[in-house]
């Protein structure tokens, strides 16, 4: 217990900072490579494309067509097939059919028919995806590839 | 540095001594005579001492016992007065306790797994003994540490107990509450029933929210730490079996494990720095807190006799006052046994509030979780809904920016108010007081008129349709909010001159905000979020 400060011993300080340091960048990068772990690198979840059944299923309709065990709405008009999300854009509630377009249980964003946002928090439009024809007949919604609000797919 | 050298130290203990000595010399070693007094025997080896008699005894008593330890021998008048706490810290720490056990005994059955998960849950409710009342218990004293742990920073910050040298010890508090909150959220996925599966969509969709200004900016693509919050927390796209897994592994190892060891930090602290925060005993004694400086003396003879019981021997020379021999430090009691019957005290009225509340009222439980139903209203867990309603507005300001922007700002406290101030004293005296009132019924005011505003008349995009969105993250009532409260902490810096005042015109309007919004979220808000002003308007469906 001596106040006077302890003499500097360059070498043998340079090795224990030089020890110190190597122990602690050590453990920092073996941190960083466990830390890689938790972020997956497969996401696990169904199929991004989803098949809904043939085009006949869904007749030219004013409504949107709510697609059964799906969070997807087709509309079907003269211009041609188009398959919207029911996700809100704003925190991933499912949106329902309102007299004059889309609204959200949760915070209360309201949609036009064609997605766009009316009302409330949403940042963005329900978002449409790209739709084609399987072997089979069946419409194929792919949900990783979302295209501009109001495109139109003919199948026939 | 003086120590005290323990010489003689033999307490009047029990019929039979500590080192077991037998009453005839001629069974000392039989084996009958050992089992005989083998519980005498066992209860020296564990404790070494009997019972003590005196608060000499019971002092070493408490500095030598493991659990006891953390508290310091003795305990000054002031920090057992019961307006010094209100008890909220011991509070918090009986409800955690009662949480663990309680959440151990429903892991004998949980099983966390999508397809069973559910079904579990409703066997702990309806077919396991006791089950039902020990899950009702697990969710209200969870409910009880959260309340217990905001009103005990509230308390720590209106007796200005953060100042120096107690900085570090309020950002461990601060991290408690964070884990605390934490805590509750993952807890409320587990059951997966409706509530828990949207309750974690809408929260997993916060945490990725950063997306609605990076994509208001356009630089979702290469910069998207939103997409990686959810992905970290989440595991997937969606909220299904890893996110269940990740859940359970925080709720029942991580932040237990994380709370536990900053709750030993925080205990460690408060010894380290000097106690409970208190004002001079002169100034104790002058508002009459404290008996006369005469009285107080009594009973020190008792509780340090003079005598050949220590010896003291110059060990070093140290600079510092020099250290009180032959009498007890000045307006103490011992913690055995007056701080011991104020914790337990306040641990049983917890427990018993804690069992009333689960025998009446049971924990709910919806239909399973269905990923093309939501639930409406879906309501996060009372303490989030202040954050919900401000994610009504913009989910990134309201449920990353402004709850950030306010534990960092209550991190910063104790480091931009720097006025020296021993603490302890409520609102700081009366001039505290005043401005506590004043922020108080500004607060109110603000946050009204805002959200009446915002109910009966909309925001910007109703009066707007077409405006850009980055103007709705900027400028919505959150944002405006914060704003208001800011610049109203700045004007009473300006009017009073004092950092103390400033802090507490913030923190009283942050505090106003944070009430009014879970009040509103909570009573007034129905089906789609809409405002009713009681469930029984709400539409049927």
């Amino acid at each position: 217990m001596s106040d006077t400060p302890e003499e500097p011993q360059e070498r043998r300080d340079f090795l224990a900072r030089a020890a110190f340091w190597t122990t602690a960048g050590a453990l920092g990068f073996a941190a960083l490579g466990v830390a890689r772990m938790p972020k997956p690198g497969v996401l696990p979840g169904q199929s991004a494309a989803v098949k809904i059944g043939p085009p006949g299923e869904y007749p030219v309709s004013a409504e949107p067509v709510r697609v059964p065990g799906q969070n997807l709405f087709v509309l079907h008009d003269a211009d041609g097939f188009a398959a919207v999300a029911a996700v809100c854009t704003h925190l991933g509630c499912i949106v329902s059919v309102s007299p004059d377009g889309f609204e959200c249980p949760c915070h209360g964003s309201r949609f036009a028919r064609d997605g766009h946002v009316v009302r409330g928090p949403a940042p963005s439009p329900l978002v449409w995806f790209e739709l084609s024809l399987a072997p089979d007949g069946q419409i194929v919604v792919d949900t990783k590839k979302p295209v501009p609000v109001g495109t139109k797919f003919q199948l026939s | 540095m003086t120590q005290p050298i323990e010489t003689q130290e033999r307490e009047a203990g029990p019929p039979v001594p500590a080192d077991g000595t037998p009453p005839s010399s001629a069974k000392r070693d039989s084996f009958l005579g050992n089992l005989r007094r083998l519980w005498h025997n066992l209860r020296a080896a564990i404790f070494r001492t009997g019972k003590p008699t005196s608060d000499r005894a019971r002092a070493q008593k408490v500095f030598g016992n493991f659990l006891l330890h953390v508290h310091s021998t003795r305990v000054h008048r002031h920090s057992l007065r019961f307006t010094t706490t209100l008890g909220l810290g011991i509070a918090a720490l009986a409800s955690f306790i009662l949480a663990t056990v309680t959440g151990v005994l429903l892991m004998i059955y949980y099983t966390p797994s999508t397809e069973l998960a559910y079904q579990s849950v409703k066997d702990i409710h309806y077919v396991v003994p006791t089950g039902r009342f020990i899950r009702n218990l697990h969710r209200w004293s969870a409910h009880i540490m959260v309340i217990a742990v905001i009103l005990h920073a509230v308390r720590v910050f209106l007796t200005a107990s953060y100042k120096k040298p107690r900085e570090f010890n309020w950002l461990i508090g601060l991290g408690l509450l964070v884990v605390t909150l934490g805590l509750s959220f993952t807890g409320y996925l587990l059951p997966w029933d409706q509530l828990a599966y949207w309750a974690a969509t809408i929260g997993s969709n916060i945490a990725s929210s950063p997306r609605e200004l990076t994509d208001a900016l356009g630089i979702t693509s290469w910069f998207d730490p939103g997409g990686f919050f959810r992905q970290l927390l989440l595991g997937a796209d969606e909220v299904g079996q890893s996110a269940l897994t990740r859940f359970y592994l925080l709720h029942i190892m991580v932040l237990p494990l994380l709370l536990c060891w900053l709750i030993g930090v925080h205990f460690w602290r408060i010894r380290k720095d000097g106690g409970l925060a208190r004002p001079s005993d002169e100034q104790l004694r002058a508002e009459g807190k404290l008996p006369p400086a005469e009285e107080n003396n009594n009973g020190n003879g008792a509780t340090f006799p003079r005598g050949p019981l220590k010896t003291y021997g110059l060990m070093a020379v140290v600079r510092g006052r020099t250290p009180v021999v032959g009498r007890g430090p000045e307006n103490t009691v011992p913690a055995w046994p007056r701080a011991f019957r104020a914790e337990m005290a306040v641990g049983m009225i917890v427990v018993a509030v804690c069992l009333v509340l689960a025998f009446f009222s049971d924990a709910p439980l919806k239909e399973q979780a269905n990923s093309l139903v939501p639930e409406n209203p879906a309501k996060a867990p009372w303490y989030f809904l202040g954050i919900q309603e401000l994610v009504s507005y913009s989910a990134f300001m309201g449920g990353v920016f402004l709850p950030g922007l306010v534990v960092l700002g209550l991190a910063l406290i104790p480091f931009l108010d720097r006025e020296k101030e021993p603490g302890g004293v409520w609102f700081s005296g009366a001039r505290g007081r005043r401005e506590f009132l004043a922020s108080l019924a500004f607060g109110t005011v603000v946050v009204v008129l805002l959200e009446v505003i915002t109910i009966r008349f909309g925001w910007l995009r109703s009066w707007f349709p077409e405006i850009p969105q980055l103007w709705i993250i900027l400028v919505n009532p959150g944002t405006v909010l914060a704003v208001l409260f800011a610049g109203w902490s700045q004007l009473t810096l300006r009017r009073t001159g004092s950092t103390r005042m400033a802090a507490i015109a913030l923190f009283t309007t942050i505090l106003v905000g944070f009430v009014i919004l879970t009040y509103v979220a909570t009573v007034h808000r129905g089906p789609n979020w809409d405002f009713y002003w009681s469930k029984s308007q709400w539409p049927v469906h």
